[in-house]
């Protein structure tokens, strides 16, 4: 047989080449919807290098201010995951379908939904109207978006346990708090640690944001020094929100292998 | 489980060493004594909370009717704008998070400086939130949507570059051998060897970002990186609420429609 009459070891798949074709289209179509042209990149980039050259070396103006937004940002993402999860339990346990009947769930689920799908920046502005200024919006907010997200995943931890051990306790004739307590909740208590240190992790995230409305932390700090233009500043509050926020992952890390096995921090 | 301590001959079975019990109890304490200290940083205005439902009432009264008409006069533009940001700047993120996870990953890429290089390129682009991406792109680009694309794919890159790199550490290295047996250069053995195998946790994870993408960028335009957060912010401050009622409607279907399409996706594609 000669090569020319040789198959191709690795056959294209048309509907794969038009996908990619539909893609790279759309990315040409979208990027002239939103006027994003190669100029502007270019003129862009001039700007980028002042910008950055304005940032060095960073600068603490107001180290008052700094370290009060932290303090605060801090506050703001230990009370707002402490509250949300401890509302987001029994909301989590009442949208589980393999333990709830349905006319407790569907509220349940609708409520999470409700929370989950605003930004919790959006959520802030909400509650800056509602409460005023300052760190109350802030905890309120996230909270809120704490009970979107613990809620969603514990729901779906529950409803992924053994029934066997719920059905042994429910057969020594427990009731029903105690089927809870020694039959669902071993079973999920490592995922919950997982789910508890990763939203305090990402409390502490959003903490450093809710301030550009006006809901406390040190965001509020960073919007007043960008909108002054006072870039040496705006880059130590980044480097010291990137400081803290890193710590906070480390701390998350060292609290997952007190509770949970070996084996198990390797996956989260 | 460690091997329970045997403290006596009645064998008392501990499911904890005391060390581990100790770690714990410092734990909750720690847990506590930071509760503690945020509630008196904090400062909580009192009568500010009672004043909450009056104003809650107040705000939904504002809201109500929803101001239908507004659709059609700005927010369908902003609502497109943003869903446009949030493709883009996805398929910008994927396209510079690929040659990043292959870097990142020590099977593909085996120097350990380079790892390293890559993951903490990946880490830094994580730990600063989107909001700030825009801020500063808004500083270096203008207000619009350029600066909200590359704030949502700079953000993104971390997340996508280092699930990618999980993903091509995990492939198996069976076809990569057999197509090193037979002579193939490196680009093939990534084309032909590796792609096949991350492909689906790479399409997924694109998908699982493109998600929350959506999401955020609904918020880039209250520091004025383009799409519907820019129909909210002019409508809050004109304190129009009733524009602003529509406007979160809008995201509410947006963001909904948004999950259980990728939801449906991911089930046909895996």
């Amino acid at each position: 047989m000669s090569a020319a009459m040789r198959p191709r070891p690795f056959k294209a798949n048309p509907w794969v080449r038009a996908g990619w074709i539909a893609l790279a289209a759309y990315v040409i179509y979208a990027a002239s919807r939103l006027e994003i042209t190669w100029p502007r990149f270019v003129a862009g980039l001039g700007h980028g290098a002042r910008f950055i050259g304005r940032m060095l070396p960073p600068h603490i103006a107001q180290p008052d201010s700094l370290l009060n937004g932290l303090a605060e940002s801090l506050g703001i993402a230990i009370l707002a995951s402490c509250a949300g999860i401890a509302i987001s339990l029994p909301v989590g346990l009442l949208a589980a379908r393999n333990l709830m009947p349905a006319w407790a769930t569907w509220p349940a689920r609708l409520s999470i939904a409700l929370c989950r799908s605003f930004h919790p920046v959006i959520v802030a502005i909400l509650f800056v109207k509602a409460v005023g200024f300052g760190a109350l919006a802030g905890i309120l907010a996230l909270a809120l978006g704490s009970i979107g997200f613990i809620g969603k995943l514990f729901a779906e931890a529950i409803e992924e346990i053994s029934l066997k051990q719920v059905e042994a306790v429910r057969a020594t004739g427990a009731p029903f708090m105690n089927v809870i307590t020694y039959g669902v909740l071993p079973q999920v208590f490592s995922r919950f640690v997982g789910l508890a240190t990763y939203q305090l992790d990402s409390n502490l995230r959003n903490s450093t944001m809710v301030g550009i409305v006006g809901a406390g932390g040190i965001g509020g700090t960073l919007f007043a020094a960008f909108q002054r233009f006072d870039y040496a500043f705006v880059c130590a509050i980044l480097l010291s929100i990137i400081g803290m926020i890193m710590a906070g992952e480390v701390l998350a890390g060292w609290v997952r292998g007190v509770f949970l096995e070996r084996g198990k921090v390797e996956q989260e | 489980m460690s091997p329970a301590p045997r403290f006596d001959d009645a064998r008392t079975w501990q499911r904890f060493t005391p060390a581990q019990r100790l770690a714990r109890y410092a734990v909750y304490l720690a847990l506590a004594a930071a509760i503690v200290a945020s509630a008196r940083t904090v400062e909580i205005v009192p009568e500010f909370l009672y004043d909450a439902p009056a104003q809650m009432h107040d705000l939904l009264a504002r809201m109500w009717p929803i101001a239908f008409y507004h659709y059609r006069g700005g927010v369908h533009e902003a609502l497109v704008e943003t869903l446009h940001i949030a493709s883009l700047g996805t398929i910008l993120a994927a396209l510079m998070a690929l040659p990043l996870g292959l870097l990142a990953a020590n099977n593909v890429t085996p120097s350990r400086p380079l790892n390293h290089v890559a993951k903490l390129l990946l880490v830094s682009s994580r730990s600063v939130n989107s909001l700030v991406w825009a801020l500063l792109f808004v500083a270096v680009f203008g207000p619009g949507a350029l600066a909200g694309t590359l704030a949502i794919a700079f953000r993104s890159i971390g997340f996508v570059g280092k699930l990618a790199g999980e993903a091509l550490e995990e492939a198996d290295r069976g076809p990569i051998e057999a197509l090193q047996a037979a002579g193939a250069p490196p680009l093939s053995l990534l084309t032909k060897g590796y792609w096949p195998q991350v492909a689906p946790a790479f399409w997924s994870v694109a998908l699982f970002r493109w998600d929350i993408n959506v999401r955020e960028s609904a918020v880039l335009g209250l520091v004025g990186a383009g799409g519907i957060g820019m129909a909210l912010d002019t409508a809050l401050n004109l304190f129009q609420w009733d524009r602003v009622a529509m406007v979160l409607l809008a995201i509410f279907v947006v963001v909904i429609v948004a999950e259980i399409a990728v939801t449906q996706i991911r089930k046909r594609l895996i």
